[in-house]
């Protein structure tokens, strides 16, 4: 019987359009530069002219080969991994001749190291390169893995839990309509709550259900809990992390809704900037409110769901005023392929 | 309105209308079986202190997690009324108030409430002896938001925020805000274990609210004592640092 993991984890090329993924090519090529100077130089200052000798002759074939990839980067998912390493290798080997008959053609005079050796050293370094993204994807597929049974966590409190099921009881004698619809709300929301929550979802479905789940924390709290919706703009083929909005509404309600008499607004915001998906969460915030720890935790979940997702190029921040507290998150936009 | 002697009267505590309307459909069925009435209804702790000083009534249905001031303080500030109610917690889940319940042997139901748990604590009602006061401080992981403060009979409540300084004298403590001076019957030192965070010990008597501090100044001709006074916004007094507690002119300084 094969164990989970191998059913869940498949190799695959890095995505060579991350941004966390091509500064760690650079940094690892950075470092294979640094490593060769210091072999081959006694002190500090040799070291660091050596450095710079071989950078200014890595450079180009780094950066040249990193924009090809991330115009190939499309295409080379769609390959098998064997294939895509391969088509990486030789895609590297033409980089470094290309370059070599250039540095030929434009400066006639300097001494060039055989073409083979050049090869060779591009090929060595890719290899490791690969090796490493390969060693790092197996790594964090059980993180993945994680990141589905997070979500799981990150999922509604069984304070909201049982509070509704209280608002529906009362109710059935006086409203049953009402309560009809929010049984239906509660079951749409369990329903996605217990699904595979491991893939991106669309931000509409994303936003569709924070809006069943706002129905029902209307029952309860009724006036005290007023919603500002700001998504005539947002993108809603987006795909962002599932139950990352649901949540964080939540925590706004439970923290910035609850502990006052007074009515409070929690407002959302949904928009696209460039190629990046904004989210920002507001509510109103008093100092001495309590149930702080939680908050953290899920923030922290939360977090790190972006990070498994999207690596550097996602980020949450929060920010408190007087009397407010953010969410603002970003993500890069990404949308379902058709 | 005819009501015999044995008809409990039940008041119903909770900050969402819905829980309130359920409770009350509750109280409606049980009252098929024993005599009962909804005495009133409040939305949080405040309202029902003020509820309960105008209306006798015997139970209170008191909901934990509410905002203005929690079931667990209420409870607390309930106690110093001439004739306090039974209390019955109510919750939807609360971990730690439910274990404390438990060890402390408090009533409590959970919501979704059943019928029959209901008619089953209010059956009991008349045999639970009244909560005492040190369990409840067990039970609340906070700092009250309220000091209550018992006048001719009364039980006046207190906002933390407003209070400027405490004061020990003899038996009491004097509390004073920005209008008039209270006697509260607790000891400073609890006082200042609860409240550490918002009030400063500038005497062995005395703790100043932090938030309240103008500035703290040097009097020549004030003998014994060192000569540093605590000046208040809002207040003429000026407060005697002890020579004991004059390093806290300095770290509050800091601050």
């Amino acid at each position: 019987m094969a164990s989970i993991n191998q059913n869940l984890h498949h190799d695959a090329l890095p995505d060579f359009r991350n941004l966390g993924v091509i500064l760690r090519v650079l940094l690892i090529v950075l470092s294979l530069c640094l490593f060769s100077a210091l072999c081959q130089s006694e002190n500090w200052a040799g070291a660091f002219n050596q450095f710079l000798s071989i950078v200014a002759l890595v450079q180009p074939a780094l950066v040249l080969s990193l924009v090809i990839l991330w115009v190939l980067a499309e295409w080379l998912r769609k390959l098998d991994y064997a294939r895509g390493i391969a088509v990486v290798l030789l895609l590297e080997v033409v980089v470094v001749m290309l370059l070599y008959r250039a540095g030929q053609a434009f400066f006639p005079g300097d001494q060039f190291g055989r073409l083979e050796h050049y090869c060779a050293l591009a090929l060595t370094s890719t290899a490791l390169i690969l090796y490493y993204f390969h060693l790092r994807s197996r790594a964090l597929s059980p993180a993945l893995m994680e990141a589905r049974l997070q979500a799981l966590q990150a999922r509604i409190r069984p304070h909201f839990l049982f509070n509704s099921i209280n608002a529906v009881l009362s109710l059935i004698r006086q409203e049953p309509k009402r309560a009809e619809e929010a049984l239906e709300d509660m079951a749409d929301l369990f329903r996605v709550l217990m699904a595979d929550n491991r893939d991106l979802s669309p931000l509409a479905r994303e936003v569709e259900l924070t809006r069943q789940y706002l129905n029902l924390e209307q029952l309860r709290l009724g006036a005290r809990l007023q919603i500002d919706w700001h998504i005539e703009n947002m993108p809603g083929e987006a795909l962002i992390p599932p139950l990352v909005l649901q949540p964080l509404v939540e925590n706004a309600v439970y923290h910035g809704i609850e502990p006052n008499s007074e009515p409070g607004v929690v407002s959302v915001n949904a928009y696209k900037v460039r190629d990046e998906v904004h989210l920002v969460l507001r509510n109103p915030y008093r100092k001495d409110g309590t149930h702080h720890v939680g908050n953290k935790m899920a923030l922290a979940n939360i977090r790190e769901r972006l990070s498994l997702h999207f690596d550097a190029e996602a980020s949450l921040r929060t920010t408190l005023t007087e009397d407010a507290y953010q969410v603002h998150i970003v993500i890069p936009y990404r949308k379902l392929a058709t | 309105m005819s009501r015999n002697a044995n008809t409990l009267r039940v008041a119903i505590t909770d900050d969402e209308a819905p829980a309130r309307s359920r409770i009350r459909d509750l109280l409606e069925d049980c009252a098929a079986s024993m005599a009962l009435e909804v005495a009133g209804e409040a939305s949080d702790g405040r309202e029902l202190i003020e509820l309960l000083q105008t209306t006798p009534v015997d139970v209170v249905l008191l909901d934990i997690r509410m905002p203005e001031m929690d079931g667990i303080e209420a409870a607390q500030h309930i106690q110093k009324l001439a004739e306090p109610p039974s209390v019955i917690f109510t919750t939807a889940y609360d971990v730690y108030a439910l274990k404390a319940f438990e060890l402390h042997a408090v009533d409590y139901l959970v919501k979704p409430i059943r019928l029959r748990r209901l008619h089953d604590a209010l059956s009991r009602v008349r045999a639970i002896t009244p909560l005492p006061l040190d369990v409840l401080q067990k039970l609340a992981p906070e700092p009250r938001g309220h000091l209550s403060v018992q006048e001719r009979g009364r039980v006046i409540l207190v906002s933390v925020e407003k209070i400027l300084y405490m004061r020990a004298e003899l038996k009491y403590v004097t509390i004073r805000t920005a209008e008039r001076e209270y006697l509260l019957e607790e000891s400073l030192t609890r006082l200042e274990e609860e409240f550490g965070n918002r009030f400063l010990r500038i005497h062995r008597s005395c703790l100043v609210a932090r938030n309240h501090i103008d500035r703290f100044e040097r009097v020549a001709e004030e003998g014994a004592d060192g000569g540093w006074v605590t000046i208040l916004r809002g207040l003429d007094e000026r407060l005697p640092v002890s020579r004991r507690q004059q390093h806290v002119i300095k770290e509050f300084g800091r601050l």
